[in-house]
């Protein structure tokens, strides 16, 4: 029996999300025999060909063999009722076996809603995939990470698995250097009758990476002190192409807004290098970051817990070693360059 | 309005989690209001005081869970119902199926509940639930009106940047941070809490509940807790020195830069 596996590939500021290429690779851990893999793709109809042509060419290098897309100006921007019809179109002519999405902001929104609509089940920020005779057994976060499992679930043309993946977490297969063959199916969208209105997106984050996939994250707390405190971090992150982060003791002291913070509550996150500066390492803020590959920790405080799971500690005022590390990345990444 | 938060219990997020025969142990924990969930108690209470109305807070969960259910009373919650019943497996799809069942015949004005829960994480019950109900739904808000012709006006936090959006009611909305500060309950508040009705439920009072299509579509197969982590090394020498190691170990011994 062959399978149809399909992912979704999530476009934000104009390019294609890591996790959407991560999608097809997990979709590629599980592959048998005569499975297909393919992705959809949704954007306005004002979308650029050229641009769109650029996403199709990237997800087949990485192993997607159809794209379905669906054009539409109610698909301009994410909305839940016009994103969930034209999924649900997707899927009704696929068929899929299994759904593959980001855990992202979209993810979690459309995930659930597919999921009721199939009458199907879903494992929701998965950090690995396997398939196991007629059983994909994913692995998951309980507690921010403070414990894990592994679920198992099946699914069928008529009652999907939906599975959601949480970035920076399922490697990516190599790039495929083939000649893709273009199969491209754009499909109809019929509009549905909204019951909700996108009256305005504020855009605060243009070009900024969001947290949950950024590869380094540079985080402050407490030993912050200010708003302003942020600026030396925020220097440090943008020499090292990362993005700030912030433990709930900054945010609630209001240095920051809380979509920055990282914790149980908040974002848990998974970058290679996590930098927590003035931080001090409750239980609840660890949950949220001990995943990282490599842990730096500066603080004042030689017996702050945080040093208990770091890898590198520097004991210190961070307001005189984070300009330093900044200095001195710096330096290195322009010898790396030159 | 009547207005109904899903509310679950959960432990305290700066608990450890410790392992016994392979169950998670709750000796001397202590729980909590899921804190995403405490946030939609909130909301619902100052939309009653500005407007009118009531709030029924609703669980699924063991008999524990009815603390969790006399703290929202004790903040201003109107009325409790508990579901308590060790035939509801741990699976959204199931969860929904009771959920559902139990709220047909009702005709909530709004539904509120947490962006997820801080222990499974899933954030998957509240939109299943406005799907099966055929509402619309917004996750994540931080703000909320009621406007004067009876919409909802919304802002929901999506990684960043804030999407404005105007639904009709009835709806059903997830909290996320920044939505308010919840209050704490009063002694006066906890002292009338105690009166205020309280239903605890299994699967036989529910009429409309159907054993058709209940089973769950997950099971777990293993728990574990993740490898621990050990402390690192300690940088030496001036800070100069330490910040001129730190990028070059980065670089050569651990390669990530």
């Amino acid at each position: 029996m062959s399978r149809t596996l399909l992912t979704y590939a999530e476009i934000r500021h104009h390019q294609l999300r890591q996790v959407s290429f991560e999608a097809v690779s997990a979709a590629a851990h599980i592959v048998q025999d005569q499975d297909q893999i393919v992705t959809c793709l949704f954007y306005g109809s004002a979308e650029d060909p050229a641009e769109v042509e650029r996403y199709a060419k990237e997800l087949f290098a990485h192993g997607t063999k159809r794209l379905y897309t669906i054009a539409h100006t109610d698909l301009e921007t994410y909305h839940a009722e016009a994103y969930f019809q034209a999924f649900h179109h997707v899927v009704t002519t696929v068929q899929p076996h299994v759904i593959l999405l980001g855990h992202t902001a979209l993810g979690r929104d459309l995930g659930p809603r597919l999921a009721s609509a199939f009458q199907a089940g879903q494992l929701s920020d998965v950090t690995d995939i396997q398939q196991q005779g007629e059983h994909i057994i994913c692995t998951r976060p309980l507690y921010a990470g403070k414990a894990v499992e592994k679920r198992t679930i099946q699914g069928s043309p008529t009652r999907p698995a939906i599975i959601t993946i949480r970035p920076n977490n399922i490697p990516l297969q190599p790039v495929q250097d083939t000649t893709p063959s273009r199969d491209v199916v754009a499909l109809p969208y019929t509009p549905p009758t909204l019951r909700s209105i996108v009256r305005e997106v504020v855009r605060k984050t243009s070009g900024k990476l969001d947290l949950s996939e950024a590869k380094i994250i540079v985080s402050g707390g407490r030993g912050v002190k200010s708003a302003e405190g942020f600026q030396p971090l925020e220097e440090l992150a943008s020499v090292l192409q990362g993005a700030v982060g912030a433990s709930r003791g900054a945010c609630d002291a209001g240095y920051c807004d809380y979509g920055l913070q990282i914790g149980q509550t908040g974002k848990v996150v998974t970058p290679e290098i996590y930098i927590a500066c003035g931080i001090s390492g409750a239980i609840q803020h660890l949950a949220g970051m001990s995943s990282s590959r490599v842990i730096i920790a500066i603080n004042k405080d030689p017996e702050a817990p945080i040093f208990k799971i770091a890898d590198y500690g520097i004991v210190g005022d961070l307001f005189e070693v984070v300009p330093l590390l900044t200095a001195a990345f710096r330096d290195l990444l322009q010898k790396q360059q030159a | 309005m009547d207005i109904w938060v899903l509310l679950k219990q959960t432990f305290d997020t700066e608990e450890k989690i410790t392992l016994v025969n392979g169950n998670i142990d709750d000796t001397g924990v202590k729980y909590i209001v899921n804190p995403y969930d405490e946030y939609a108690v909130e909301e619902a209470i100052r939309i009653v005081e500005r407007q009118g109305g009531k709030v029924t807070v609703l669980s699924i969960g063991p008999e524990k869970t009815g603390e969790a259910l006399r703290t929202a009373l004790a903040m201003g919650a109107d009325e409790a119902v508990l579901i308590t019943d060790d035939r509801i497996p741990q699976d959204e799809w199931a969860i929904v199926h009771v959920l559902t069942a139990y709220l047909t015949g009702h005709k909530p004005d709004l539904i509120l509940g947490g962006n997820f829960s801080v222990d499974h994480g899933a954030g998957q019950v509240a939109i299943r639930l406005a799907h099966q109900l055929d509402i619309p739904h917004v996750g994540s808000i931080t703000k909320l009106d009621i406007t004067a012709d009876g919409k909802a006006v919304v802002q929901r936090d999506a990684e960043g940047d804030i999407e404005i959006i105007e639904t009709a009611i009835p709806a059903l909305f997830t909290a996320q941070q920044g939505l308010n500060e919840p209050r704490y309950p009063t002694l006066p508040g906890i002292m009338k809490a105690k009166k205020k009705p309280f239903r605890q439920l299994t699967l036989d009072d529910i009429p409309s509940f159907s054993w058709d299509d209940f089973a769950a579509r997950t099971s777990r197969l293993e728990l574990s807790l993740p490898p621990a982590r050990q402390a690192g090394i300690l940088l030496k020498g001036d800070m100069h020195e330490q910040a001129l190691d730190l990028v070059r170990r980065l670089h050569e011994d651990a390669k990530v830069i």
